[in-house]
């Protein structure tokens, strides 16, 4: 990573991912091929396909939203640390920017029976479109039975006993280590399918 | 201490967040009702909000929250704290993932963290319908009230929306923006001309 940092890269990078930060709708997902285009095509900073498959890999397994995952990670790639940050910069702010907006404007008009009356249509679009989220991340991680019963567990807990997401997502982690450990044909199992998925 | 108490919040929602933002919503509302910061109907518009603008929807909601609760210094302490884990983990990262990405013991304790994900986002969807398509809040009450008297509880303009929408997410494929726009007409046909 010893690359010569100048400040026109920077002003690039930092220019790009404001770009790519302001113009995808729906998360992180939405923003991957729009990454790709910019970062290899159009600017080639990142020479093969393969190296920023990785790169979404780790952004997709790690915690925080894939969206500044993959663009710290590519910022890092062409220019260091200070290349990761001007990256989470510009990806973060166009955002920031619009929400702050909105959020004023909002405040302003949240009372009004016109605007209350569509966001409660809204609403009901929002429990839709989760609940899509939920059906395909429950397809591709829900694989045996193991497994259906620690979503069913996390349901459970969360909504009757009310316990705090984290130690579910812990919990979860967990009982991936305990069996790892303690039955090495289950494990081989979860590891060959898990490769699969790579 | 509001912009403190903000950032460290968001640190922490941003550090457990895995598999993106909807796996973050049970987490946001807890921390929000605990804290005050805004009410959960308000919230749930803001999810709606964040599908309607771009940017990951972490971010919207760190920024929309911490401008109800403090103001601009708020949003920009909340959004700094929900970035802050990934750019330190990925500086960490970078150099030794590659490494360890496909020890098996790295796929199993995965093969555990997923299911939760799927889990988390369908309370999600839970904590989200109950200000939206029921009259009261979740329940054994509510439940046995939904076969015996179906019209007190639950709320039919709100249902109808939301059958509407998914028929038109999963069979017509409408872009979720394009969905959004047609229901909040449909809410204003609705809930307010009639």
């Amino acid at each position: 990573m010893n690359k010569k940092v100048n400040l026109k890269l920077l002003i690039e990078i930092f220019t790009t991912f404001f770009k790519i930060g302001a113009f995808t709708f729906g998360g992180g997902y939405a923003m991957i091929p729009l990454i790709e285009r910019e970062v290899i095509t159009n600017k080639g900073w990142i020479k093969n396909e393969e190296e920023i498959i990785d790169v979404f890999a780790v952004a997709e397994s790690i915690p925080g939203a894939i969206a500044i995952n993959s663009s710290t990670f590519v910022g890092y790639k062409i220019a260091g640390r200070i290349g990761a940050i001007t990256a989470a910069c510009g990806v973060i702010l166009p955002s920031f920017i619009i929400i702050t907006l909105i959020a004023a404007f909002f405040s302003r008009f949240q009372n009004n029976p016109i605007v209350k009356a569509a966001f409660m249509g809204i609403r009901s679009t929002v429990v839709a479109l989760i609940l899509m989220a939920a059906i395909k991340i429950g397809k591709k991680s829900i694989k045996d039975k193991i497994s259906a019963l620690i979503s069913i567990l996390t349901i459970l807990l969360v909504l009757v006993l009310d316990i705090h997401a984290i130690f579910a997502i812990v919990g979860g982690a967990i009982v991936g280590v305990i069996i790892y450990y303690t039955s090495p044909k289950k494990a081989a199992q979860i590891t060959g399918k898990g490769d699969e998925d790579n | 201490m509001t912009y403190i108490k903000l950032w460290f919040t968001f640190l922490k929602i941003g550090l457990f967040s895995f598999g993106g933002g909807y796996a973050m919503i049970p987490m946001i509302e807890k921390e929000i009702e605990r804290n005050g910061w805004l009410s959960a109907t308000e919230f749930f518009d803001i999810i709606a909000i964040a599908e309607m603008t771009p940017g990951p929807i972490a971010v919207n909601s760190a920024t929309f929250v911490g401008y109800k609760a403090a103001g601009i210094l708020g949003g920009l302490f909340a959004t700094i704290g929900v970035s802050i884990p990934s750019l330190v983990l990925i500086l960490i990262i970078s150099r030794y993932f590659f490494k360890f990405q496909n020890h098996p013991l790295n796929t199993a304790m995965f093969y555990g963290i997923r299911p939760v994900i799927a889990g988390l986002i369908t309370t999600a969807a839970v904590f989200v319908s109950e200000t939206a398509l029921f009259k009261e809040k979740l329940s054994m009450d509510l439940l046995i009230k939904i076969f015996w008297q179906p019209l007190e509880v639950l709320n039919i303009e709100s249902i109808f929306i939301f059958l509407v929408s998914l028929i038109a997410l999963k069979r017509f494929k409408l872009h979720p923006i394009l969905t959004i726009a047609l229901s909040g007409v449909l809410g204003i046909l609705l809930f307010y001309v009639f």
